[in-house]
């Protein structure tokens, strides 16, 4: 062996020509080295095969001519963006290269930005500065964000755009979501514009809940709020029988009793003169508009922004459900449910009608005996451990502050400060759906409680929350596009009062305050005639045949309608132009006959709108046929004219009519005084 | 002799590391055989790049009488990023399998496969399509049902009440390849923004070209392209497994 390395030595150093000669050709495969390094570097090979496939397609003079070799690189100083994908990524801007199978030389999906001015990993992560495949797409150990998957990439968008946006679905409905199912009564999120999320699934208060049910519903409802109703948001402590025994206990024993004090139920409610009463008044009354109930068929019918009331008989007592009637109020100033003006007699039709909806089985397995007052007292522990006072005022307990971590930055978060568990995917979007998904995993002392998500639900949630990244926040604020916040408006006076009575708000919007389940009222003054409005509020007609939400009928006093019709019509006036600006008396016959052409024929306006029930079905828009009893004739003018600009967001389409046909049509509409408040709707 | 064995070993690693063998699970336990595979539901559905779709899929395995067979083992593959959950089962009492589906991450058409043997160990094959949306087909898809769906679907939802009954003239549900094919994207361009009059047709079309901005209208004509059956041949990639 010696003798072997020892001959070697010779052979290449045994006299000076022989050592130089070697050195040398060591020195120069040394230098070699970098060179060779490059040249065979991964990105290399990739602009090889890229000219490869070029060459051979037909437009190969264009594209050879829109390459160029070595590295390539978008640099955004203000945004941090040093971005090298496009050296291997060489087709991003070729639109002829739209049909090619390798993802690295397709040509970019279309999107709304240029790659120049936001680079990539501002939306697909990964690290830019990388030159070889695996470190910029993957985690490595110096740098801890790969790629996002396909499915959160919305969660890219996100982060500068805080409004919901029509090619984000996901994005939206993770976020609404979150909002709905009030998330942040624990969580903060600081969005990066400054503005919280703020929840809007409204938990009730829980001081005066003896009042309103009894020890056993509650026991079965924390047990499983879903098996009362399937769209309760409520989430799953699972709670051991001993600890929901005691938490039921010191939830009945904190409540004290409404003042003034619920009446009894006065007759026998529950088994009406005429058994079909309650249900006609709750069909009249458009309850189904806000609550879901199973019909007969065991089809769930009804919206879902109150609570579904399938079961309503067994949870809520006789004497509440009277009170609740009457004057929500009174249980509950914050509530979203209107008001309505209820006579004695309604109040007890509907008592019985709500009583009667049971669902005995959901209670029927609970039997709890008397509390003791250690129960209470290890009841009042768990729902301070448990958080119950971050959604629900309860007696005895503060709303506690910051009860979980705040997930502003949740997208950015290193993951070396997560913890994970077995069967959660080590990522960072594994982890956060993992949480969503299944809190408890991560530990049975946990507090984070179960929903009852989809699993497309827990992706949209996840896209929402990994868009709470540190650029979201750090970024220049011109980057941003701030979501639409509510405004603050409120109408004063004694139509104001009104108005949150009636909770018109939980529907309409005005001014930039409101709901957006019914139209929009800022300008309702210039668009009606009083007389008209009136007669809706006094008795409201259905103006859109296939919406199944419906303005309920408030039983209004006629005082209460004149004060609310007099302050709609002074107040909620468009400043762009009058509405008496266009008299009826200035159209005549000839142009109301060319308005019914336009109509018929060149707009063809009877695909979506009723004007003649005789003839026409179209059922998308309201119904036309009183147009002439409802609306002013200026309003109607400008709407045809251009109707995004008197309500943002109509699917009405903008017909780029002349001022002539728009005249021609507005008389031929006005001439319409069919049907009205009854009627005309037989059909 | 040895480094080339080591070669080739060491080939073959890397061959089965990268052929995505996640898809086929360890074979389960056949108790019956069936003739045929069919499709119960959840072929050629809609749905987004890289995620979940909206419905499972669900096939039946049938006997030579067409009756469900109980236990007989279902295979599910398709093309590099498709995602079955799960990916093979034994059917059920009536025959059937279901599995949800994610899509693979670039938007196209997704060729699926449902797989079973029969008695003889044959393999019997069935394939499905599904569509997964792009970013402006999801744009367009948005935009469609906000703005035309109701005149365009004949189905009803509890939602959404179609309006095609009330039209004298019916447009075409946007999935009717045979004859939105044929129309060309100006042609397309033109009667969605100019009406139905642009390409002397019905005013029951309306022109939405003064409501909708051209990058909504030619997303509008991207989704129309994405979700045409049978397809539009240029309407984007196709991915079926190698
Ligand atoms: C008021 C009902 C209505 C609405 C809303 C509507 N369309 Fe149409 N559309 C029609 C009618 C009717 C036709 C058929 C015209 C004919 O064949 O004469 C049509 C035809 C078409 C055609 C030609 C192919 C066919 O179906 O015959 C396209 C493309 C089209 N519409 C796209 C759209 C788009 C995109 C929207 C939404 C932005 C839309 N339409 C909204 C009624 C409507």
């Amino acid at each position: 062996m010696k003798n072997n390395l020892h001959a070697l030595w010779q052979l290449f150093f045994g006299d000076s020509a022989r050592a130089f000669g070697s050195a040398s050709v060591i020195l120069l495969v040394l230098l070699a080295v970098a060179p060779a390094k490059n040249h065979f570097s991964q990105w290399r090979h990739y602009q090889k095969q890229y000219l490869h496939l070029i060459r051979g397609r037909a437009d190969a003079v264009t594209l050879e001519r829109h390459f160029q070799g070595g590295i390539q690189q978008i640099w955004i100083p203000e945004q941090q963006v040093t971005d090298r994908c496009t050296t291997c990524h060489l087709g991003m801007k070729e639109a002829s290269l739209a049909d090619v199978s390798s993802v690295a030389f397709r040509e970019h999906p279309v999107i709304p930005h240029k790659l120049t001015e936001f680079g990539c990993t501002t939306c697909h992560r990964g690290q830019g500065a990388a030159t070889t495949v695996e470190e910029a797409h993957s985690a490595t150990e110096q740098w801890e964000q790969p790629l996002l998957p396909a499915k959160y990439i919305e969660a890219g968008c996100g982060q500068c755009h805080l409004e919901n946006q029509t090619g984000t679905p996901f994005l939206n409905q993770g976020r609404q979501l979150i909002v709905s199912y009030g998330c942040t009564h624990c969580h903060t999120i600081k969005q990066g514009d400054g503005t919280y999320v703020t929840p809007d699934d409204d938990p009730p208060s829980l001081k005066h809940i003896a009042d309103k049910t009894t020890r056993e519903w509650v026991y079965a409802w924390i047990k499983d709020p879903q098996a009362y109703a399937g769209t309760a948001t409520m989430p799953n402590y699972h709670l051991s029988d001993d600890d929901a025994r005691d938490v039921s206990a010191f939830i009945l024993a904190q409540s004290t009793p409404l003042e003034p004090p619920l009446q009894p139920v006065k007759a026998d409610t529950k088994t009406p003169a005429d058994p079909a009463a309650g249900t006609s008044l709750y069909g009249q009354s458009f309850c189904a508009s806000c609550h879901a109930m199973q019909n007969a068929a065991g089809m769930m019918v009804g919206g879902n922004v109150g609570p579904e009331l399938t079961g309503i008989g067994t949870k809520a007592k006789p004497e509440w459900l009277q009170d609740w009637v009457a004057n929500p109020n009174h249980y509950d100033p914050g509530t979203m449910m209107p008001h309505y003006r209820f006579d004695a007699a309604q109040v007890a039709t509907l008592t019985g009608f709500l009583e009667s909806k049971v669902e005995p089985d959901f209670v029927a397995n609970v039997h709890l005996d008397a509390a003791t007052p250690e129960q209470v007292e290890h009841g009042k522990r768990l729902a301070v451990e448990n958080g119950c006072a971050s959604c629900h005022e309860i007696n005895g307990i503060k709303k506690p502050e910051n009860f979980a971590p705040e997930l502003s930055r949740i997208g950015s978060k290193p993951l070396n400060q997560l913890i994970f568990v077995e069967g959660v995917e080590h990522s960072l979007p594994g982890y956060v759906a993992g949480k969503v998904r299944n809190p408890r995993a991560f530990g049975p002392s946990l507090k984070m409680p179960q929903f009852k998500f989809t699993p497309q639900q827990i992706d949209a949630i996840t896209t929402a929350l990994l868009a709470l990244t540190d650029r979201a926040q750090s970024q220049p604020p011109t980057m941003r596009i701030a979501s639409v916040q509510q405004s603050k408006y409120q109408p004063a006076g004694n139509a104001g009062q009104l108005m949150g009575d009636l909770r018109c708000f939980t529907c309409h919007m005005i001014n930039g305050h409101g709901g957006d389940m019914a139209p929009d009222l800022t300008w309702e003054g210039t668009a009606v005639q009083r007389e008209w409005l009136t007669q809706f509020l006094k008795n409201p007609e259905t103006l859109r045949p296939a919406l199944i939400r419906r303005m309920p009928k408030f039983n209004l006093r006629d005082a209460e309608i004149n004060t609310l019709a007099d302050y709609m019509m002074t107040v909620y006036q468009t400043p762009e132009f009058d509405r008496d600006s266009l008299p009826v008396s200035q159209f005549n016959p000839a142009q109301v006959e060319q308005g019914r052409q336009l109509f018929y024929s060149k707009f063809a306006c009877q695909s979506c709108h009723i004007a003649d029930y005789k003839n026409d079905k179209g059922y998308i828009g309201p119904a036309l046929a009183a147009t002439g009893k409802r609306f002013n004739a200026a309003w109607v003018y400008y709407w045809l004219k251009d109707p995004q600009a008197l309500r943002p967001g109509t699917i009405e389409p903008n017909q780029h009519m002349t001022d002539d046909e728009a005249r021609a049509l507005t008389a031929f509409l006005m001439s319409l005084k069919s049907g009205g408040a009854q009627g005309a709707m037989k059909k | 002799m040895k480094p080339l064995l080591i070669a080739v070993y060491a080939a073959t690693l890397l061959m089965a590391g990268c052929s995505r063998k996640s898809n086929q699970p360890a074979p389960l336990q056949s108790t019956a055989t069936g003739t045929a595979i069919v499709e119960s539901s959840g072929g050629k559905q809609i749905g987004y790049a890289g995620m979940l779709l909206d419905q499972p899929v669900v096939v039946q395995v049938n006997d030579a009488s067409g009756n469900g067979v109980a236990g007989t083992a279902v295979y599910f593959s398709g093309p590099a990023g498709v995602s079955f959950a799960p990916a093979a089962a034994l059917t059920d009492s009536s025959g059937q399998v279901t599995s949800t589906v994610e899509l693979g991450q670039q938007a196209g058409r997704y060729k699926i496969v449902a797989s079973t043997r029969d008695k003889s160990g044959k393999a019997i094959d069935l394939s499905l399509d599904e569509i997964a949306l792009g970013y402006q087909q999801t744009v367009g898809a948005q935009l469609n049902t906000q703005y035309c769906v109701r005149c365009h679907d004949p189905e009803s939802t509890p939602q959404r009440v179609s309006n095609m009954d009330n039209l004298s003239v019916k447009p075409h549900p946007f999935t009717e390849g045979d004859t939105l094919n044929k129309m060309s994207d100006a042609d397309l361009v033109a009667i969605i923004s100019h009406g139905g009059p642009a390409l002397n047709k019905s005013p029951q079309m309306p022109p939405w070209g003064y409501t909708l901005s051209k990058s909504d209208i030619a997303a509008l004509v991207s989704y129309i392209r994405a979700v045409a059956d049978p397809p539009y041949q240029a309407g984007g990639l196709v991915y079926a497994q190698k």
